[in-house]
């Protein structure tokens, strides 16, 4: 068992959600981190509260319930130091993705170089850009300044121009930005992030400091033409969203005192930790986190310690959803249902979950609705990320999800689906992984919490990853081949400890699952059928070491992407038969 | 738990803030009576800009040509008029493209504010003005019967109410528009379809108080000039008795109907307000609420969408729903009597 080398230092995280308010315990048990309890309550950024320290007080008065510590004092102030009489935590941390995204306005000059890392960078956290400039912009600069005007944006990025290369065009577009910030009220100017060439920093800073209530530089997101470094300017975003935060929602201030500056946008907060978990297991295949939540979907995938983190609020299954059908077909919902649902009706649940996002599907009918959109939207969010991954990310090919060794799945769609099968289930079909895959379910949204908590504590995610506060499901193998329905695809021999034997002939389009336990490990023999590519080659088998989890080791073995049938009802009969194997 | 409220209520002090996005001019004073529909403030901003780059016109320098400019900030400019001349032996001039305000000069250019859009707030209701916000707008009280909804399209408008309704359940069909409703605001049950807002803004009707609207109706209610207030929701949904018995037994009195958008972070809300006289100032109405036996409660999401219950009691730890999902809950009788298990999450209280 590993050794804390801190004695006793505890830390509460709270994570304000756009719907849900978490406080988390942290404490040393027994020589070691430990995920202690949860306290929750709703999100108050909204009338009539419009202050999040209510939810987040409430949060913290039902964790003393649950602990019988206390962490507020009687003025309602958190009590940190932790006190001799156990009152209070030593350490505070928060995330937060409460709140209407971010307008942003990108700035860059070739659309697709310099804009498009701006577009990357802005992906990073919750942001939604509402104008570009760019040189391929046809207006004039006039035209240019009221379509800024008009837009509004509370933040705006400016890109472009190598180091040490181009500054004159830049330096046109910044006087273009200058003007239209010179033409809005003060109250209303944008926040500016710089983070083109760096050699301009010193003209920016002389041409705009006047014109914006925070002018901020970053180093370029693009040094070179062909270099992209996203990381240093997202940390500075991250830092930026919370100072637009604190503009939108009374309480942000507060929690920025107690958690002494480790506050941070859940989003990159959970990239910390994927990049983090990229590189420690040194996973071959990548690491993918999804986070399916009311403000945004969150995906966030390291590969050798690079991170491609994307956050979309357009997916998010809360107020968002009044649009989405901007962003998709009904049809391409509907096509998820496992019930016979009129389109007409998931068209208002749509409208209706908009105006009440915090609700929650209570009937059957409901819940599958809100199941279909959670699957449409991973989908389109992975879809969306995927053509921003790093070329470090193998693919069998571009348009499949490329081999994750882990995927670790939050967010209320699937940490609080009501059987582990429905959750795991929801994430197959959006994500679609190939290949051996591991899969972990954050039940409780820890990891972003362990994200935020790293920079005051580097031991403690690590300690609380290792004591099993995120539930393994089980392993996954998804081959590739083009057999035909009810067609054998693989052969595999499950040799546990004990060595005893499971063989399984799997058919193509359907899923099976071979009993492995949590904590226990086995060996899997694979041989595939024909020209069939379990992730070893085509026609190529391969004996793994897989670990179990609550739902065992699974073969998925319904292609990749997996076609749907064009029979709604032979659709919905196969998608009950896949729920019922994993256990309904 | 904290719970939302949504009000419907037959008498109670209502105070609305209204105020400008940006700073303008407030146009009401303390203690003034105003009506729906009078401006208390109003700001105005340019409507388009225009640059002007004198430097590359005349081709010297940024520095040069901005010594040759004859404008300063704020200088109200003609079309045509002269802006810049160069010296020499062939002069040349740079004169304003169009009419306009100097906005800014600096590094060889001019920016001109061209044409004006003026906002105007309105009072949103009738009442007394209680306080100034200076430059940004004004609070109001009234007393009256309010009624909140659940989406609006952004209009305000008072007029006499007119029931056509017969039931909560009432759906209503373009044969039920006449003339005779020309000028009125009609209570009037679930909209079907576009068509049928279309044909209310021909009588012209001066605004629509709905149950319910179908989904595909939103991007023309969101076009017509009268205002749309819808009580409970989208698809096809009876009114919420509350509603239906406090809006039918006010008809033919005035109403306003404050149609803004939804914003769930400033806590706008669509409603419907009916001045009613009173002798003594009742209550404010609360906006904050925790949920307890006996309330009064609203349903929001299926099943009994809209339906009004009152909390029998309030279950402690997680409950099991239909759907599987588990969450704090309520027993909450339904008008009929029914007994329902519904998360807290649906609920909000009426009152």
């Amino acid at each position: 068992m590993p050794t804390s080398l801190i004695e006793g230092e505890s830390l509460l995280a709270v994570d304000v959600g756009a719907t849900q308010t978490r406080a988390v315990l942290f404490d040393v048990v027994e020589g070691c981190y430990r995920f202690v309890a949860i306290g929750q309550a709703p999100t108050t950024a909204e009338a009539p509260f419009r202050d999040i320290g209510i939810g987040v007080r409430e949060a913290i008065t039902n964790i003393e319930g649950v602990t019988g510590r206390v962490f507020l004092n009687r003025e309602r102030t958190l009590i940190s130091p932790s006190q001799p009489d156990g009152s209070g935590a030593d350490a505070f941390a928060a995330i937060h993705s409460a709140g209407p995204a971010i307008r942003v306005a990108m700035v860059g000059l070739l659309a697709d170089v310099s804009v498009e890392s701006a577009r990357r960078l802005v992906e990073t956290t919750y942001c939604r850009v509402v104008e570009t400039l760019s040189l391929s912009d046809t207006r004039r600069a006039e035209q240019q300044i009221d379509a800024l005007l008009r837009a509004r944006p509370e933040l705006v990025v400016v890109a472009g121009g190598t180091d040490g290369g181009a500054s004159r065009s830049i330096r046109n577009m910044l006087e273009t930005v200058g003007m239209a910030c010179f033409a809005t009220p003060g109250e209303k100017r944008p926040i500016i992030l710089f983070t083109g060439n760096q050699k301009l920093n010193e003209d920016v800073q002389a041409l705009m400091k006047d014109l914006t209530p925070a002018l901020n530089f970053s180093p370029n997101v693009r040094p070179s033409l062909e270099t992209e470094d996203l990381e240093p300017a997202a940390r500075e975003l991250a830092g930026l969203v919370t100072v637009a935060r604190r503009a939108q929602l009374r309480g942000v201030e507060e929690l920025e005192t107690w958690s002494k500056g480790h506050i941070l946008p859940a989003s990159y907060a959970m990239g910390r930790m994927i990049r983090f978990l990229g590189q420690l297991t040194g996973a071959e295949g990548g690491v993918l986190g999804v986070d399916l939540g009311a403000s945004a979907c969150t995906i966030a995938a390291g590969f050798n310690g690079k991170l491609s983190l994307h956050t979309y609020p357009q997916f998010g299954l809360g107020e968002n959803l009044g649009n989405l059908l901007q962003h998709t077909s009904l049809e391409d919902v509907l096509r998820w249902l496992t019930l016979d649902i009129p389109a007409a009706t998931v068209r208002e649940y749509l409208v209706q979950k908009a105006i009440h996002p915090s609700t929650l599907p209570a009937s059957v009918s409901d819940y599958t609705i809100a199941q279909a959109i959670a699957r449409q939207n991973l989908h389109l969010s992975l879809r969306a990320a995927r053509r921003d991954f790093p070329a470090e990310a193998r693919a069998l090919r571009p348009e499949l999800t490329p081999f994750f060794d882990l995927i670790i799945a939050g967010g209320g769609a699937l940490a609080d689906a009501p059987t582990l099968g429905q959750g795991l289930l929801l994430l197959l079909d959006a994500v679609q992984p190939v290949g051996v895959t591991h899969i972990m379910l954050d039940r409780n949204n820890l990891l972003p919490l362990l994200g935020v908590s790293a920079a005051q504590n580097n031991l403690l995610p690590v300690q609380i990853l290792e004591s099993g506060a995120l539930e393994n499901l089980g392993t996954v193998v998804s081959p590739l081949g083009s057999a035909s329905y009810g067609a054998g695809v693989l052969r595999v021999k499950l040799t546990g400890a004990n060595k005893n034997e499971t063989i399984v002939e799997v058919k193509a389009g359907g899923i099976e699952v071979l009993p492995l336990g949590p904590g226990e490990s086995a060996q899997l023999a694979i041989q595939t059928v024909g020209r069939v590519d379990a992730g070893f080659g085509p026609g190529r088998g391969k004996t793994v070491t897989v670990s179990g989890g609550s739902l065992g080791v699974i073969i998925d073995a319904r292609g990749r992407p997996f076609a749907f049938s064009t029979d709604a009802v032979r659709r919905s009969e196969l998608m009950k038969k896949w729920l019922w194997t994993l256990g309904g | 738990m904290l719970a939302p409220v949504t009000h419907i209520l037959p008498l109670t002090t209502i105070q609305r803030e209204r105020l400008l996005p940006v700073r303008g001019l407030v146009q009401a004073r303390l203690g003034q009576r105003v009506s729906a529909t009078d401006v208390v403030a109003e700001g105005r901003w340019a409507r388009e800009h225009t640059l002007v780059d004198v430097a590359r016109k005349l081709g010297v320098s940024s520095a040069a040509a901005d010594r040759l400019i004859r404008l300063k900030i704020g200088d109200d400019v003609p079309a045509n008029a002269l802006i810049a001349a160069s010296g020499g032996m062939f002069p040349r001039e740079v004169r304003a493209p169009r009419e306009g305000r100097v906005l800014a000069v600096g590094g060889g250019q001019i920016l001109f504010e061209i044409g004006e859009v003026n906002v105007q707030v309105r009072a949103g209701m009738p009442g007394v003005v209680t306080q100034i916000v200076p430059e940004r707008g004004v609070q109001i009280q009234t007393a009256g019967a309010l009624i909140q909804g659940v989406w609006g399209n952004g209009r305000i408008e008072m007029g006499l109410m007119i029931n056509l309704m017969d039931s909560p359940e009432m759906v209503l069909e373009t044969g039920r528009l006449d003339m005779s409703l020309r000028g009125s605001v009609l209570l009037a049950g679930h909209c079907p379809n576009a068509e049928t807002l279309q044909a209310a803004a021909e009588l012209p009707v001066r605004g629509l108080i709905l149950s319910s609207m179908h989904p595909a109706a939103i991007a023309t209610a969101l076009q017509m000039r009268y205002p749309i207030l819808v009580t409970d929701g989208f698809g096809r949904l009876p009114m919420n008795a509350s509603a239906y018995r406090l809006l039918s037994t006010n008809a033919k009195r005035d109403v306003t109907v404050n149609a803004e958008l939804f914003d769930r972070y400033s806590g706008a809300r669509p409603e419907a307000i009916i001045p009613l006289p009173i002798t003594q100032e009742p209550p404010i109405a609360e906006d904050l609420a925790a949920f307890e036996s006996g309330q009064v409660v609203r349903l929001r999401a299926e099943p009994r969408r809209g339906a009004i219950a009152s909390i029998v009691k309030i279950h402690t730890g997680l409950q099991t729903l239909p759907s599987g999902l588990r969450a704090p809950c309520a027993d909450v009788r339904l008008e009929g009597g029914e007994l329902a298990l519904v998360p807290l999450a649906n609920l909000e209280v009426v009152g």
